[in-house]
């Protein structure tokens, strides 16, 4: 077993929320300050890399929509970390504490405060290592989720046309240009776990098995085709990447879950 | 792109220069308004009490900026309009005349805007430290229990935007 000291975890992953928070994506910056499309398009792309310049450059927060704080962990079975959650509730609370509250009750609607709790995704791994995902995610993208339960019947058709009637039905609201996170396969939840962890993934970069990178392909060209264009004003960039990713799942269920990820794309990773 | 300067608050005889697509930038005066202030707004209109401001030609700016921070004002992007779409006919009808946010409205107040001669400003959603550096004083003007959900009014200048429903 290997310890892994929680002053070290909050130290590591305060930091990482605190970068995250003023410097969105480097990749999407640079896509948006090249982009050639219609001009109202290329007038907001330039907007919004100007944006992303300030907010560093200012180091202020580069959208005031800072999420509820989703933290995906995967610990090794050999590691032994005691107080880990609450280290990395105690990294939220400090690395939020500049920013908006966010955060309140679904019922009363009352206010946390203080941006705590965080969602925490655990998975556990086989070794002795600790690798700690951020994301910031704002409500207004990720209110657009969905997920869809198909037939194994539905197969590929129905995999490419539930992720063009999630982009088509809530891409406009949800800040593009985008990258969406497809989960496909395991049971409901695994869906979408998966269509989260697939935003994490560097831009550009195709899923290693070659059937998921032809329907990403397929997907991307699909999503691009329907004109939603950067913030919405038309145009060929809706998204600048479709990204699956897959997991076994029973013989009578095919369940997709997508993901829109705003442009505003906030992550990072650290390993301890 | 070349923008149009457009002063709020507004009167129709203006918003009638303006059209579709237009790139707009605006100077003046916007009260910042979202879910929970709008909900008050609108119940204060219905039971008659008195408003936080007056309605007639304003600029609402859908908006949740983040705590200021020793600035003016914190990040103040645009947040997604189509949750104030519930209220926003009721507020139209009484003199609201401009509205700023970002995303898509539902046939209502598209219904609304058209009738009563008033304009939807799409602003670059995710923007937020840009829209920041536009913003000349902030005040706090009503709820402030509601937190970043609060009515403040913002002097803005040179703050971009497109004409989305006019």
């Amino acid at each position: 077993m290997r310890n892994i000291d929680t002053v070290t975890v909050k130290r590591e992953v305060t930091s990482l929320i605190e970068r995250c928070l003023i410097e969105p994506d480097r990749a999407v910056t640079e896509k948006l300050e090249n982009l050639c499309d219609a001009p109202l398009a290329s007038y907001a792309a330039k907007l919004i890399a100007e944006n992303n310049r300030i907010a560093k450059e200012k180091k202020v927060f580069a959208c005031q929509d800072t999420g509820q704080a989703l933290i995906m962990v995967r610990l090794g079975d050999e590691a032994y970390c005691p107080g880990l959650r609450l280290a990395l509730e105690e990294a939220v609370r400090a690395a939020y504490s500049p920013a908006r509250k966010s955060v309140a009750d679904p019922l009363t609607r009352l206010n946390t405060k203080d941006n705590t709790p965080p969602i925490i995704e655990t998975e556990i791994v086989s070794g002795d290592g600790l690798e700690i995902s951020f994301l910031a995610k704002g409500a207004g993208s990720e209110n657009m989720a969905k997920l869809y339960m198909l037939k194994p019947a539905d197969g590929e058709d129905g995999i490419i046309s539930s992720i063009v009637d999630a982009v088509s039905s809530g891409g406009a609201n949800a800040c593009p240009p985008l990258v969406v996170g497809v989960g496909i396969g395991g049971v409901a939840e695994t869906a979408c776990m998966l269509s989260k962890r697939a935003l994490l993934r560097p831009i550009g970069q195709s899923n290693a098995r070659a059937d998921a990178a032809r329907l990403e392909k397929i997907a991307l060209e699909k999503v691009n085709a329907l004109g939603i264009g950067v913030a919405a004003f038309g145009g060929n960039n809706t998204a600048l990447a479709v990204n699956i990713e897959l997991a076994p799942t029973h013989i009578g269920m095919l369940p997709v879950a997508v993901n829109l990820q705003c442009h505003s794309l906030r992550h990072g990773t650290v390993k301890l | 792109m070349s923008a149009k300067k457009f002063i709020v608050p507004s009167d129709t005889a203006h918003i009638k220069d303006l059209h579709v697509g237009d790139v707009v930038s605006l100077y003046g005066t916007v009260y910042t308004a979202r879910d929970q202030a709008h909900k008050r707004i609108a119940a204060a209109i219905k039971s008659g009490e008195k408003l936080p401001f007056d309605l007639r030609g304003a600029a609402v700016y859908y908006c949740g900026p983040t705590p200021a921070n020793g600035n003016i004002i914190g990040a103040c992007g645009p947040t997604t309009s189509g949750r104030m779409d519930a209220y926003t006919p009721l507020l139209i009808e009484n003199g609201l005349s401009v509205m700023i946010g970002k995303g898509v409205r539902n046939a209502e107040v598209i219904s609304a805007i058209k009738k009563r001669g008033a304009v939807y400003l799409t602003a670059i959603g995710g923007a937020a430290a840009l829209y920041q550096s536009k913003v000349r004083s902030s005040q706090l003007i009503a709820y402030p229990d509601l937190g970043c959900e609060a009515v403040y009014k913002l002097e803005i200048e040179d703050f971009p935007a497109v004409v989305g429903i006019v």
